[in-house]
């Protein structure tokens, strides 16, 4: 009897659950390499990875407190593309046959610009790095939770400028993304005053014939360098490289230390217990990108709870406004940049099982906010907005 | 010299501390440090240490009972409190079973402790005669700061990850009232009228005052010292008088304590600390104010009157929290 009452009561209840709704998308790709694990050679773990989809999970539960508050129901629809170039149809598919307005795409900047058609929606790139995403490909209603290229390198050249070590070795591997790395890090080189003193293009393998391009010695001969950047998508180069230079200098980029969004070694801020719960979701430690996601999730909640509502237009102006600061576990407030959407953010240095320290750093000052020290500043932007304003 | 007279004196204090032990309102200063797993204690006029206890992992708050012959140590990675004789200068007792304890209030009868668990997103309530936990309460993500009303009957709870303060029933155990504050906050300061409820909003920098009869937030104290930026800015510790006159409040990456009158909210002092100072403790007759300071691993003393620093004690790696038996 008590139980039927019980069951009746649940019935009364359920359709006048809440006062408002949001859904909030999630666009990834099947065929995306960076969600298996990074497996060496004899099937060796070497790193555990996955979809970045737990940290958008994750917010959403970290933040079930606000929608309960606000009488707002907030949830997630998610959807798989089979490569990058279907991500765009799955977006606009969200946005039509969901309702959502706020959508995670953790895909190539190809694939990002493609999905900016989608009307009067806002994008969050939880994964793609590429500078020229914040330059001349920016769209307006693409905000950046993951931090741009340039902001990783200039936050590693920040680090060994302010030590003095400012004479810089670098290699770089055969892919693109390497050669992409290798000129961020030219332009940071130069911004902060370190010094290239060569770039040696690398190959992976044991021919002797080319093995002034393989051999790790020969590529880290003279001239004298303070220490070795090493760009190397694949890391199967890089993490040898350590201990193995010509010269006992240290080694960045690849391996060694390296410029993070997120490590789990963060004990600070509150980031002990952030990666403590997201190991408990996905069952692994917390990445980079997953922590884009949460952040994405949290920026929205954030603006839905400061704005009262779950109106599109609403939120989205305050995300888009001065007065927008969310917290992500990294110590300060972090705001969007309003000439390219990207998150300001520190980074961190890390090491396998350390963050050594996060830039920007004390030695490079800024006139009015110094995270803008790291990555593309106003002044140097070449982004002019196209796209749709959500 | 200087260093030889200084263990000669704790080694005094030491024995003096023995032959006394049955004499309350020593003065000792009990800080709790985060890194060491340990409570060290001070003389409270010399500022000497008398003693180090050990203690669970790290722990964190620390509070005494209205008797104060029992001081209990919120110990988060050991999940359980730690009750230390303050007598004995031992650990005497354990109430395990507490997910990751970080901050919490003890009732106005002394049964009660109110204990935020920050890994789990709960608010634990203890009986200390059954030393068992009576009612959890489901709050948001990343509880820090907790505050029982006079009467007993409401508990503050601040989420810092869902940037809210909760209002709890604690004869239902059930959230009357979500209050939306700035980014992370933290802890929480009452006056002995009970009208205001103050909380730190860590990452926004702001310190909101709360209407306790209403829910409503009436009033952002900002801060400015001179030569720092808003980031730098980060609210965490405050204390207020008794009579709610003067508030105290800890700036963490700013290493100042700011003074604010707590009836216009204004600033009127910024007092240079250690580094990143967080906890703020006052002594009885409100003299002198402690403050932990987490990165330089001592605590600074000040002279309130004058608002000077009087003295800047070491203590144990990463202090936490500061308790006074006076």
């Amino acid at each position: 009897m008590t139980r039927f009452l019980a069951a009746l009561l649940v019935l009364a209840l359920s359709p006048a659950m809440a006062a408002e709704r949001m859904t909030i998308g999630y666009v990834d790709r099947a065929d995306d390499p960076r969600h298996e694990n990074r497996i060496g050679f004899g099937g060796i773990l070497l790193e555990q990875r996955g979809r970045a989809i737990d940290g958008a999970k994750l917010a959403l539960e970290d933040l079930a407190a606000v929608g309960r508050s606000l009488d707002i129901e907030i949830d997630l629809a998610e959807a798989r593309a089979e490569n990058a170039d279907a991500v765009a149809g799955e977006v606009e598919k969200l946005r039509r046959e969901r309702g959502a307005r706020f959508i995670l795409i953790d895909a190539p900047a190809k694939a990002l610009i493609a999905s900016a058609r989608t009307r009067d929606a806002m994008l969050f790139n939880v994964a793609a790095d590429a500078d020229a995403l914040r330059g001349a490909d920016c769209q307006a209603q693409i905000m950046h939770a993951i931090p741009s290229l340039a902001m990783r390198t200039d936050a590693l050249t920040q680090f060994v400028v302010a030590r003095k070590w400012r004479d810089i070795l670098v290699l770089e591997g055969p892919e693109a993304r390497d050669a992409d790395a290798a000129r961020a890090l030219e332009r940071s080189a130069k911004r902060f005053g370190a010094r290239i003193v060569a770039k040696r293009p690398f190959v992976l393998g044991s021919d002797p014939r080319e093995r002034d391009q393989n051999n790790l010695a020969l590529l880290t001969g003279r001239p004298a360098y303070d220490v070795v950047f090493i760009a190397d998508e694949s890391r199967e180069v890089a993490r040898f490289l350590p201990y193995q230079t010509l010269s006992p200098r240290p080694v960045i980029g690849s391996a060694g230390l390296t410029a993070e969004t997120w490590h789990w070694a963060w004990d600070r801020d509150g980031g002990a217990n952030l990666s403590r719960r997201f190991r408990r979701l996905a069952q692994r430690p917390m990445l980079g990108e997953d922590w884009a996601a949460w952040l994405g999730v949290k920026s929205i909640v954030e603006a839905v709870l400061r704005v009262r509502t779950a109106d599109f237009a609403k939120v989205a102006a305050h995300l888009k406004s001065a007065d927008f600061r969310v917290d992500g576990s990294k110590g300060q407030a972090l705001t969007f940049r309003p000439w390219d959407n990207q998150l300001r953010q520190p980074v961190q240095l890390t090491t396998s099982d350390a963050v050594i320290a996060q830039a920007p750093f004390a030695q490079f000052l800024h006139q009015t906010e110094n995270l803008d020290t790291l990555g593309t500043d106003r002044p140097e932007s070449t982004c002019r907005m196209g796209g749709t304003q959500p | 010299m200087n260093r030889f007279v200084r263990i000669m004196l704790a080694a005094a204090s030491l024995t003096v501390g023995g032959g006394e032990a049955t004499a309350k309102d020593t003065g000792r200063i009990f800080v709790s440090n985060e890194k060491s797993n340990t409570v060290t204690v001070l003389d409270g006029k010399t500022y000497a240490p008398v003693a180090t206890i050990r203690t669970g992992k790290r722990p964190r708050d620390l509070k005494l009972n209205p008797e104060r012959t029992r001081l209990y140590v919120a110990c988060g990675d050991d999940n359980r409190i730690d009750v230390i004789d303050v007598e004995k200068l031992a650990v005497v007792d354990r109430i395990g079973g507490i997910d990751e304890p970080e901050v919490f209030d003890i009732g106005p009868d002394g049964r009660q402790l109110f204990v935020s668990n920050e890994d789990e997103g709960r608010l634990s309530i203890v009986d200390l005669a059954t030393r068992k936990v009576v009612k959890s309460i489901k709050v948001g993500q990343e509880p820090e700061g907790v505050l029982v009303s006079l009467d007993g009957a409401t508990v503050y709870v601040a989420s810092e990850a869902a940037s809210l303060v909760h209002v709890i029933d604690v004869a239902s155990g059930t959230i009357k009232a979500d209050i939306p504050v700035g980014s992370r906050p933290r802890r929480f300061a009452q006056a002995s009228d009970g009208k205001e409820v103050w909380v730190s909003a860590e990452v926004e920098g702001i310190v909101y005052v709360i209407d306790a009869a209403s829910n409503k937030v009436t009033k952002r104290i900002e801060f400015q010292p001179r030569g720092f930026r808003r980031d730098d800015i980060r609210p965490v510790g405050l204390k207020l008088t008794r009579d709610g006159a003067t508030a105290y409040i800890t700036l963490g990456a700013a290493n100042r304590v700011a003074v604010v009158d707590g009836k216009t909210k204004e600033v009127r002092d910024y007092i240079l600390v250690g580094s990143r100072p967080w906890d703020v403790t006052l002594s009885r007759d409100e003299t002198r104010l402690f403050v932990a300071n987490g990165t330089s691993d001592d605590i600074t003393v000040i002279d309130v009157k004058a608002g000077k620093v009087i003295r800047s004690a070491p203590v144990g790696r990463s202090p936490h929290s500061v308790a006074i038996d006076d």
